[in-house]
């Protein structure tokens, strides 16, 4: 790690940047493009795509059998993403997601992960001990929910679709989708009502 | 090899890091344990190639659980791990 402290970033990304031109691997504004996209994405998409779902039966289906479809139908870009799942919880089941090898994260519609994501910590306890990890988050389960960790192992990225909050019957799609947070998208919190959004990190 | 739903598989208990460079998306974790396919999640570049600009040809991805009492002696009971193995990680069991 001390040798990548001591790289010049800068010069070695216009470097890449230079090859990966010459080549004809990817033009500068393609690149362009692309970091605009992610830098642009943010947990208010897949708040959208969940208050969507909750309101909504017919694109709850989609959501849950093709989730870069259902996120395409709302117009996110997900030409050259890996696929993206989606896992509801309900019916007992409670979803955690975690990636043990990397980072792996739904990027494209919750926006760069919070830092504990990637936190050796968060990694290993997300496997080993699941029930003290959401307690550490503040999150009670009922005793006879079932919890299951999703390890992101390989080519798919994975999203919670979290359970609707009692209360909210009537609301609209936006005013539901104010209440979601990225926590509750990863399975760490749970959607309430009446906690200030954003994240929790 | 095509692997129906609700077969029970078991991860390969081998080692490839203990043999040279490598690069694996099973993780160590459940190396030799045993689950149960949910579903065939299609098929990707094996990513072993593809970390060493190798040709990369496409293979099965399973979404595969375990039971975590399987896994860890203080697991509770009901709980589960769903994890992406490919199938030539995976072996059926008797």
């Amino acid at each position: 790690m001390s040798l990548a402290a001591d790289i010049d970033s800068p010069r070695l990304l216009a470097a890449l940047l230079d090859v990966l031109a010459a080549k004809g691997i990817a033009a500068p504004e393609e690149i362009a493009a692309r970091i605009e996209i992610t830098d642009r994405a943010s947990p208010a998409l897949g708040a959208a795509m969940v208050a969507r779902a909750w309101t909504d039966p017919a694109y709850r289906a989609l959501l849950l059998a093709d989730g870069s479809r259902a996120a395409e139908a709302l117009g996110i870009t997900m030409r050259g993403l890996p696929p993206l799942g989606v896992l509801a919880n309900g019916d007992g089941v409670h979803h955690l997601v975690v990636c043990t090898l990397c980072s792996c994260y739904p990027r494209a519609v919750l926006g760069y992960p919070p830092f504990w994501f990637k936190s050796a910590g968060y990694r290993a306890r997300a496997v080993r001990d699941p029930r003290g990890l959401l307690a550490d988050f503040g999150t009670v389960l009922a005793p006879t929910t079932r919890i299951r960790v999703v390890d992101s192992t390989a080519d798919y990225r994975w999203m919670v679709l979290p359970e609707r909050p009692a209360g909210t019957e009537g609301w609209d799609a936006a005013r539901l989708a104010a209440l979601v947070r990225e926590g509750d998208m990863i399975g760490v919190t749970l959607v309430q009502v009446g906690v200030p959004t954003g994240s929790p990190s | 090899m095509t692997l129906a739903p609700g077969c029970a598989v078991r991860v390969r208990d081998d080692w490839p890091e203990r043999r040279g460079p490598c690069h694996i998306r099973t993780p160590h974790y459940l190396r030799g344990h045993v689950g149960e396919v949910v579903r065939h999640l299609g098929d990707f570049a094996n990513p072993e190639d593809l970390a060493f600009g190798r040709p990369a040809p496409p293979r099965p991805l399973y979404h595969v659980r375990f039971q975590q009492t399987a896994l860890w002696p203080d697991g509770r009971a009901g709980d589960e791990l769903l994890v992406e193995i490919f199938a030539h990680w995976l072996e059926p069991t008797q």
